[in-house]
C-alpha cells in the first residue's frame, strides 16, 4: 500500500497594520536600538491594534493560504491552531474561526506549546492525515503576544510582536511531511511564563498579573543545545542528511540562535529564512510567517526540503522536515 | 598537544573575534574584549564543548577572565 503523505498546499500569513520600531521603543522603554539589535537582530516589530485579536489574525491568514491552496473552507475536515494567546478561554480560538471561514462541522481545536505552538500543531495534523482520518486540515499559528508584556520589563518587552501564519495540509501520494519531532520538559517551567492564569487564579495588579517572565540567558543557552539535538534527531527521523536541506525555516525569537542552529548543520546564512528583524518574535506565529514570507517571495521552491524547528516556553521543542 | 591555555586562547579568539595579542591572562571579557551578555553564555558553551565538561550557570557567571576560565579548567578536567 502507498504511504500517505501531508503536502503544504498553500501558505498564507497575516501581521497587523501598526509597526513599533526600536526607535520607537525608545521613547518610553529604557532601551536602545544598538542593544536590541546587537543581542537579537530585532528592528521592529508589528502590533495589533485596539480590539484586534489572535482570532482576527488567524482568519485572514488563513483566508490566504485556503486561497493558495484553492481550497475551499467547506471541504476543511479540521483545524488545528497553535496559539498561547486565545481570543477567549473557551471556546477555542480554533471554533471561532472556523465558524468565521464557514467551515462548520469539522473538528477544530487549539494547542499551547507556547512559542512551538504552530510547529506541535502541524506534527498533530501530519498524523490525523497519516491515519486517513483527515484529508484537508488547516493548521494555523497566531498570536497576540503583545497583550502579554509588561512595558517596564525592558529585557523582555522589546522582543515580541503580533502576527499570524497558517498551511493548508492535504493527503498526498508524494511528500510531502518526511518526519516531524515533538518534545517537552516541564521542570524548566519558571525560565520562561505567565504565572497566572485561571485555576491558579489572577493578581490585584495591572493587567490582571498577565506578562512573560523570561530568565533570558539561561533560555538562550538551553535553546541553543536543545536545537542542536532536534535538528540532528530529524535528520534521523528521516533518514536524510544535512547536505540535502535546501532551506531552515527556524522559530525567530533571536537570530544568534538562529545563526548557532545554521551553523551546526553547516549551513550558509543564505539558506535560512530570516523574519526576526521585521517581525521580532511572534511566538507560535513565527514559524508559519516565515514560511509564507518564503514562498511568496519566491525563496522557497517546489520540490525543496525544508525544516522548521522551534522552541519556547515549558520548555517546548518541536520540529518537521519536509518536501515543500 | 596544545596546553589548556592555548585551548582556550583559541577559542575566544574564535568566539569574541578578537585579536590573539588582545587575550591576555588577565584580559576581562566584558571589560576588555568588548563582549555582551550572550557572548560570555557563547564563551562558555564553546568551553564546556572543548573540553566535555558541564560548567553550572553560578560557576559560569564567577568566570570573567580568561585566566579564570583557564584555572577553572584545570580544576575541572583530568587532562
Amino acid at each position: 500500500m502507498a504511504s500517505i503523505y501531508a503536502r503544504i498546499t498553500g501558505t498564507g500569513s497575516a501581521l497587523p497594520e501598526r509597526v513599533l520600531s526600536n526607535a520607537d521603543l525608545e521613547k518610553f522603554v529604557e532601551t536602545s536600538d544598538e542593544w536590541i539589535r546587537s543581542r537579537t537582530g530585532i528592528r521592529q516589530r508589528h502590533v495589533a491594534a485596539e480590539g484586534q485579536t489572535t482570532g482576527d489574525l488567524s482568519l485572514l491568514a488563513a483566508q490566504r493560504a485556503l486561497e493558495a491552496a484553492g481550497v475551499k473552507a467547506s471541504e476543511l475536515d479540521l483545524i488545528v491552531l497553535g496559539t498561547t494567546t486565545p481570543d477567549l478561554i473557551f471556546p477555542s480560538t480554533a471554533c471561532l474561526v472556523q465558524n468565521r471561514l464557514g467551515a462548520n462541522g469539522c473538528a477544530a481545536f487549539d494547542v499551547n506549546a507556547a512559542c512551538s505552538g504552530f510547529v506541535y500543531a502541524l506534527g498533530i495534523a501530519d498524523k490525523f492525515i497519516r491515519s486517513g482520518q483527515s484529508k484537508k486540515v488547516l493548521v494555523i499559528g497566531a498570536e497576540t503576544l503583545t497583550r502579554m508584556i509588561d512595558w517596564t520589563e525592558r529585557e523582555t518587552c522589546v522582543l515580541f510582536g503580533d502576527g499570524a501564519g497558517a498551511v493548508v495540509l492535504e493527503a498526498s501520494d508524494e511528500p510531502g511531511i518526511y518526519a516531524t519531532c515533538m518534545h517537552a520538559d516541564g521542570g524548566f517551567k519558571e525560565l520562561l511564563w505567565n504565572p497566572v492564569g485561571v485555576s491558579v487564579g489572577f493578581r490585584d495588579e495591572p493587567n490582571h498579573g498577565v506578562r512573560i517572565k523570561m530568565a533570558g540567558r539561561e533560555v538562550f543557552k538551553v535553546a541553543v543545545k536543545t536545537l542542536d539535538s532536534l535538528v540532528e534527531q530529524t535528520l534521523q527521523a528521516a533518514g536524510m542528511e544535512a547536505s540535502q536541506l535546501d532551506w531552515l525555516i527556524p522559530h525567530q525569537a533571536n537570530l544568534r540562535i538562529i545563526e548557532a542552529t545554521a551553523k551546526r548543520l553547516n549551513m550558509s546564512m543564505d539558506q535560512v529564512i530570516v523574519t526576526v528583524d521585521k517581525h521580532a518574535n511572534t511566538s507560535s506565529g513565527s514559524v508559519p510567517l516565515a514560511l509564507d514570507y518564503a514562498v511568496r517571495s519566491g525563496k522557497v521552491q517546489r520540490g525543496q526540503n525544508l525544516l522548521l524547528e522551534a522552541f519556547g516556553g515549558g520548555f517546548t521543542w518541536a520540529s518537521a522536515l519536509l518536501r515543500y | 598537544m596544545s596546553t589548556i591555555e592555548e585551548r582556550v586562547k583559541k577559542i575566544v579568539i574564535e568566539q569574541l573575534g578578537v585579536k590573539e595579542d588582545e587575550v591576555t591572562a588577565n584580559a576581562s571579557f566584558v571589560d576588555d574584549l568588548g563582549a555582551d551578555s550572550l557572548d560570555t553564555v557563547e564563551l562558555v558553551m564553546a568551553l564546556e564543548e572543548e573540553f566535555e565538561t558541564e560548567i553550572p550557570d553560578e560557576e559560569a557567571e564567577k568566570i570573567t577572565t580568561v585566566q579564570q576560565a583557564v584555572d577553572y579548567i584545570k580544576a575541572h578536567t583530568k587532562d
